[in-house]
């Protein structure tokens, strides 16, 4: 490594404990951003030399991370964004902090996938899912998945591992091949993790007719898009690899989801030699990921965080979450877009029902909403008054993004 | 209205509904049964026919294929246009509310509209990004309206039509209109579930296409709540 990324990756590493120590959060982004300001190129040098791979989509993209870290660990040591800061400064910072690692699993922002392909030069990167996700400021949907695929086409020596349920990301991940041009084919392998939310993709994004679906299936009316025969799927309670074995997979993270994050998690894995079978149980030894699932007891409560930051995570949240008393917590702080609209593309009557709360600086919006969706609910201005409202037991805490980081600290930063 | 039950149909979700437009649709077919009205509620995609005979039609919002797209099917189909002849209500949000215009652009062109509504759209210098609130012509007997609007579009009004409101926070048409109507036609920048702030705009759609003109009070304990936080809101936004 240059003298001054040495330099800039050490100050790097002391400015993030700096932090940490004065309890201004994980130091995960300060460090990083730091650390580019003296060596611009940073990232690109402490990435030289590991074996890469780059998680990234609309949801599921820190679990998955943590699932494919554990992974891959199997081979060695890996360095990872564990705190979900997952744009350039975040990933500069967990790679110094990491010292050299022959490993690295990095969890993407999905704007900033471009110029995280250039500064890494990973060996895969997996394409999990796109859809709606703040736009106010995040670019449109489709708009994401055309960028994915310039960017894939710069790249055509990266292993792409990618969802085959969602037909933006199989269409960001097969650009056209023009070998005279020099763009090939990139190698992809494709999972099947489920679509439940399908309201962001019923028009082709390479033609524009629609997009037709069948049980599984779906296919473009107009052009010859349409869903590419999976190599890893979920079946029951386990994942099939691409030679038909099937493992037993048992999460300690709820959800149907997270089996499929589980088979991604493997396939990415496996791109590194790592077989699912050696693998497997380190998945199951995942028990809470950057405070989400964790289970925190007080005064007789057993409170359990879920993060749902958009449309498509509130269905997964819903199908996570026990049938026990629910509070939901919304903001439209900076982190989580300042709309509240998406509100109205979630179907609440999954929580009839349960005893149903609701705060957060947006809790009338929310209280709107559920008027609306003909599930009754009881509005409370504090965490502390929210315990007191249910009985002992569980307490599932369905929250987005800003509301579950101050939830978080309520509970002392449980990660 | 057109049967015994009060007929709202979507048009093409599958094209347009961006930020919760399927809000309006709920809201309405809540707020009529509340007050025992039978409802019947139809989405219809882009690839159906259009009824002609519904009593109310919502248009939501979207990116620019999807609008081009919409607005094509929709002159194809004619459906839109005779139910219109025939006195229906059309609510159109965003770009819903663009092309229901002579013209509007998507895409880098401009494209023609239904020619339903005396408004032309082009492009901003500037995305309006942010709260939105105004006051409302004083001829619809509504209070002041607030939303939420994301868009690139200017629109110009014509004199087939009135602003439904001026602005008092936010761009709205072009800074100082905001929205437009005539007859049972409304359309605004307010986008996504426009009517979950705006209880009023939506009893003002139900009175449009039952004739009811006094319809039961109902209980907006909470949208009232809402209204008065954004409100505050956007006052404080002011101030600082």
């Amino acid at each position: 490594m240059p003298l001054r990324a040495k330099v800039a990756s050490s100050v790097s590493r002391t400015a993030a404990a700096l932090s940490r120590a004065a309890g201004r959060g994980d130091g995960s982004v300060i460090g990083g951003w730091i650390g580019l300001k003296i060596d611009p190129d940073l990232l690109a040098h402490l990435s030289a030399g590991r074996a890469i791979a780059l998680v990234s989509g609309t949801n599921g993209k820190t679990t998955t991370t943590r699932l494919t870290t554990a992974a891959v660990g199997v081979l060695g040591r890996v360095a990872t964004n564990s705190f979900g800061a997952n744009m350039p400064t975040g990933h500069t910072s967990a790679l110094a902090k990491a010292g050299s690692t022959p490993y690295a699993v990095l969890e993407v922002d999905e704007h900033y996938l471009a110029q995280v392909l250039e500064a890494t030069e990973p060996h895969v990167v997996a394409l999990l899912n796109l859809s709606r996700d703040q736009l106010d400021r995040a670019k449109e949907v489709a708009m994401m998945a055309q960028l994915w695929r310039a960017a894939l086409v710069r790249h055509p020596d990266v292993r792409v591992v990618a969802n085959a349920d969602d037909p933006l990301v199989v269409w960001a991940a097969t650009p056209p091949a023009d070998p005279a041009q020099g763009h090939f084919p990139p190698h992809v392998t494709w999972f099947s993790a489920g679509q439940r939310w399908q309201d962001d993709s019923w028009v082709c994004p390479e033609c524009g007719s629609a997009i037709q679906r069948s049980g599984e299936q779906w296919w473009c009316s107009g052009c010859p898009l349409r869903r590419p025969q999976p190599q890893w799927t979920v079946e029951d309670d386990g994942v099939l690899d691409p030679t038909g074995a099937w493992h037993k997979v048992q999460l300690q993270l709820p959800g149907r989801v997270n089996l499929g994050n589980a088979a991604t998690a493997l396939a990415v894995a496996a791109e590194f030699g790592v077989r699912p079978v050696d693998a497997v149980s380190r998945l199951g030894a995942v028990s809470s990921v950057a405070g989400r699932y964790a289970q925190v007891d007080r005064d007789g409560r057993n409170i359990r965080l879920l993060l749902a930051k958009n449309p498509a995570s509130w269905l997964e949240a819903f199908d996570m979450a026990d049938l026990a008393p629910t509070l939901l917590s919304i903001n439209a702080r900076d982190p989580d877009g300042l709309d509240t609209s998406w509100l109205f593309d979630v179907d609440f009557a999954p929580l009839r029902g349960r005893q149903v709360l609701i705060t957060g600086d947006r809790a009338y919006d929310l209280a709107v909403r559920l008027d609306v969706n003909g599930v009754p609910f009881q509005h409370v201005r504090s965490f502390d008054e929210a315990i007191r409202a249910v009985p002992p037991g569980r307490l599932e805490v369905i929250a987005n993004y800003t509301a579950f980081q101050d939830i978080r600290a309520e509970l002392d930063r449980v990660n | 209205m057109s049967t015994e039950s009060l007929r709202i149909v979507w048009i093409y979700p599958d094209l347009l509904s961006t930020y919760g437009d399927r809000g309006n649709m709920l809201i309405l077919a809540r707020r009529a049964q509340l007050r025992g009205m039978p409802v019947e509620v139809l989405e219809v995609r882009s690839d159906q026919r259009l009824p002609a005979t519904a009593d109310i039609y919502l248009i939501g919002g979207g990116e620019d294929g999807p609008q081009a797209l919409g607005a094509q099917r929709l002159m194809a189909d004619g459906g839109l246009h005779r139910a219109v002849a025939q006195g229906s209500v059309v609510f159109g949000v965003c770009a819903g509310y663009q092309l229901l215009g002579t013209s509007f652009f998507a895409k880098g062109t401009r494209c023609a509209g239904l020619e339903l509504l005396d408004i032309a759209s082009d492009r901003g210098p500037t995305r309006a990004v942010g709260e939105l609130a105004g006051e409302v012509d004083a001829r619809l007997g509504i209070p002041y309206l607030t939303g939420f609007e994301n868009h690139g579009g200017r629109t110009h009004l014509g004199p087939g039509v009135s602003p439904l409101a001026r602005v008092t926070a936010g761009v709205g048409n072009d800074g100082a209109t905001e929205g437009a109507w005539r007859g049972k036609l409304l359309g605004t920048y307010s986008h996504g579930p426009a009517l979950a702030r705006n209880p009023a705009l939506a009893d003002l759609l139900l009175r449009w296409a039952t004739g009811i003109h006094q319809l039961p009070a109902l209980d907006d304990t909470w949208a009232e709540r809402l209204r008065s936080e954004r409100r505050a809101a956007v006052a404080a936004a002011v101030r600082a």
